[in-house]
């Protein structure tokens, strides 16, 4: 009975194998002759037609072999949200030496990223290793990290890193259960707990150098903020697709922010263009929590020989506050 | 000994007395505060909430490893009991698969409150990412409700024929419900062996679940580089903390029960003894962990974890550590250890201090770790230093809890609490001889 059984199974596994063997060649040949088919002729005409190739040689080919077909469409060269812009690696050096707690990138990048939390994206720590060694002021954007312990933890794929270092948002798709807020390490991440009353501020100064300022997309950090979702520091892709360097880069009058692309080896401040693995080794780059392994895109350069003494930052310094609201100026 | 009509008599269910009808009002009117608490919350955002972007989890997640962690009686417990044989379980078992049920189904529910985007739940199955812990949570939780319930529905199958003879003059739509769920059941040879079979399948695959559960629970908080999180320690100290919480919600509704269905003869002090037993071995593991958990770290702990331990300790914190410690683990451990101790009146204290303990021992496991970050807390409001759950909070938290309550009242209402056939049978054993199976 029970060999007898194992005996038909044996067969009907022996068949079905053979059946889609079959149908797998005939599927093979079917598309051969299709494409044979497409081709406006079998036959050689023995007409000749000159074309280039893409690197610029110029070859004869039958123009039989010639047919129209669409146009490739280029994934390589296109642009793609969750792709990102191909063959980048965007990386940021912030150099602490230069900082003096001046709060332009903080203020700019409020303004054109429309917040209107209390939690701003960019923050400046005041940092002091211990008692006994000298206090600095630490600029922390999103550290765009390689291996972003955020992306590994969303449920739902809404937190993404593309191919060129960046790690963006889709606020149509979160459920705003908020691990990647406990996952990052930097806590750089903000969630919307109400409404987030954009349309003031939007109304208020209404920027015109970005465009479209209501693309819901996470190109423009998912501009607009959505209610029960997260934010954060977005490196501002709308900004790179225009070759615009990401706004508290141009912001910052002391120059402390270096934006650029790991594969060109360069990064600039808007005044000077340097390369990144030189400045990275001259002046001894670091990178924040490095021993986590999250392997972040934003370098430290440390804070040796400052420019300024350290308690001339102070009088900007306001511990429990960094996003203004509108209405109240305090500058 | 007493015969099978006054057995009936005191394990049928009972129509609610005056107290049990105030209960379950009082049950219902804190649901309702609930519900009202979270359409608020839907509306307006979680910003009724007292969660912000640093403590970005509170109570909701705490509550909910609560209920996780309360699960595991009727899960892992009871059914080493029942594949162990031990006979002692029988008056128990049921309870303990109630409270199961009850705990594991107002988790999947509490796990929802704490979501910012309540209406994306669907997400979590379309855009699901395998390599998540919340999507393992989302598949876990749901296979766990299943196991749970039906690891309460085989074994009442005979229970619900014998309701449907009972009930069939006095109440026949009752007695037709009872028909209907007891699915045919009329005890024959057959039957018998597939219940049995089934039941002990379900026992077996209940414990690698119950264990998952606990500790996927668990890496919901270590797969995170958080001090105090960060741990390989979590998921066994997850699964000994679960093993102390539902032993001491079990002794707690135990006697409740007990207590207000009169079943004195039936819920002995032996059983007291053995559940007091029990419990003093969940909490000498449970021990075991938290001396690895905070006292080993003394020794190693780098700066930033021991500004953590230290407001455990001896700073912010360390009213409530203090309290979870002494009042959910030490003291009920040290009641237990004496013979008196396990008498049913002290072992009820006990397990309302491990219950208690519980809840706020998850709580100090969850809100001051997410205080503690590597970067200082700086540009945000003062208060966003600290956490303390906000009105909403509680109504929404004190809902999901009498809502388990509700569950188990409702459960204890209409299916007998200690299962009839069973000790109808083992009492016959007792008289006659131990031929008959059991």
């Amino acid at each position: 009975m029970e060999d007898n059984n194992k005996n038909s199974r044996r067969k009907f596994l022996d068949k079905g194998l053979k059946l889609g063997l079959v149908t797998a060649i005939g599927g093979l040949g079917l598309s051969k002759i299709a494409t044979k088919l497409n081709a406006k002729n079998d036959e050689h005409s023995g007409e000749k037609m000159e074309l280039m190739t893409t690197d610029g040689k110029i070859v004869q080919v039958d123009s039989s072999e010639v047919m129209e077909v669409t146009h490739s469409e280029d994934y390589d060269t296109k642009y793609n949200v969750r792709e990102g812009f191909p063959n980048r690696k965007f990386v940021m050096v912030i150099d602490l030496a230069k900082c003096k707690n001046a709060l332009k990138c903080v203020s700019v990048c409020n303004k054109h990223h429309y917040v209107t939390g209390e939690n701003a994206w960019i923050k400046v720590h005041k940092m002091q290793e211990s008692k006994d060694t000298a206090p600095y002021w630490m600029p922390r954007t999103c550290m765009h990290c390689d291996k972003p312990a955020c992306v590994t933890v969303c449920p739902v794929d809404a937190t993404f890193k593309r191919r060129d270092g960046l790690v963006l948002i889709d606020n149509e798709r979160c459920i705003g259960c908020r691990f990647c807020m406990a996952a990052c390490p930097y806590s750089i991440r903000v969630f919307n707990w109400s409404e987030p009353g954009q349309e003031i501020t939007l109304n208020m100064d209404h920027d015109t150098s970005m465009e479209k300022p209501m693309h819901a997309s996470p190109d423009y950090a998912g501009l607009p903020s959505v209610k029960g979702t997260v934010d954060k520091c977005d490196f501002c892709p709308h900004a790179i697709k225009d070759n615009i360097l990401p706004h508290c880069v141009t912001a910052c009058p002391n120059g402390v922010f270096y934006f650029g692309d790991k594969y060109e080896d360069t990064v600039t401040n808007g005044e000077e263009t340097l390369r990144l693995k030189k400045l990275l080794k001259d002046k001894a780059g670091y990178r924040l929590l490095e021993e986590l392994g999250t392997a972040p895109s934003v370098y430290y350069l440390p804070p040796v020989d400052r420019l300024v003494d350290f308690e001339d930052g102070m009088e900007n310094y306001t511990e429990f506050q960094s996003v203004e609201k509108p209405g109240e100026k305090t500058e | 000994m007493k015969n099978y009509d006054t057995l009936l008599k005191d394990l049928t269910p009972r129509k609610f007395g005056k107290r049990g009808t105030i209960w379950t009002v009082f049950l219902l009117l804190i649901i309702i505060a609930g519900l009202i608490a979270y359409i608020d919350q839907v509306i307006k955002g979680q910003v009724v909430t007292n969660m912000r972007d640093y403590a970005l989890w509170g109570i909701y997640i705490s509550n909910f490893v609560f209920f996780v962690a309360t699960s595991f009686v009727g899960s892992v417990t009871v059914a080493i009991l029942r594949l162990t044989n031990n006979s002692w379980r029988t008056p128990l078992v049921r309870i303990a698969e109630i409270i199961t049920l009850a705990a594991i189904v107002m988790a999947g529910v509490t796990i929802m409150i704490d979501m910012g985007r309540p209406d994306r739940l669907l997400n979590l199955f379309i855009h699901a990412r395998l390599q998540s812990p919340i999507t393992w949570d989302v598949i876990i939780v749901p296979t766990s409700i299943a196991l749970s319930f039906l690891l309460l529905y085989f074994p009442l199958l005979p229970d619900l024929a014998i309701l449907k003879k009972h009930f069939k003059k006095t109440k026949p739509t009752l007695s037709k419900w009872y028909g209907k769920l007891a699915l045919n059941w009329e005890g024959s040879k057959a039957q018998k062996a597939i219940q049995e079979k089934s039941i002990k399948i379900i026992a077996i695959m209940i414990i690698p679940v119950g264990i998952m559960l606990q500790t996927i629970d668990a890496w919901l908080f270590s797969t995170t580089y958080r001090i105090g999180w960060d741990s390989t320690n979590m998921g066994a100290y997850f699964i000994s903390g679960a093993f102390l919480a539902g032993v001491g919600a079990l002794i707690t509704v135990v006697y409740i029960i007990r207590k207000v269905r009169r079943l004195e003869n039936y819920i002995t002090d032996y059983h007291f003894d053995k559940m007091g037993k029990f419990l003093g071995l969940a909490a000498l593991t449970y021990l075991y962990f938290n001396i690895n958990e905070y006292l080993l770290p003394i020794f190693t702990a780098p700066v930033e974890e021991d500004i953590h331990l230290n407001a455990l300790v001896s700073g912010e914190y360390a009213g409530l550590f203090w309290f979870s410690q002494i009042v959910g683990l030490l003291l009920p451990l040290l009641i237990v250890l004496f013979n008196k101790g396990r008498k049913p009146g002290p072992m009820f204290i006990a397990g309302i201090m491990v219950v208690i303990g519980s809840w706020w021992k998850r709580y100090i496991i969850v809100t001051p770790t997410l205080l503690h970050p590597f970067l200082p807390i700086e540009g945000v409001p003062e208060s966003w230093h600290h956490y303390f759950p906000s009105l909403h909070e509680w109504l929404i938290t004190a809902a999901t809890l009498a809502m388990a309550l509700l569950m188990i009242t409702l459960f204890v209402r209409y299916l007998p609490v200690i299962p009839i056939q069973r000790t109808a049978d083992e009492r016959a054993l007792l008289k006659t001889d131990k031929n008959s199976e059991s």
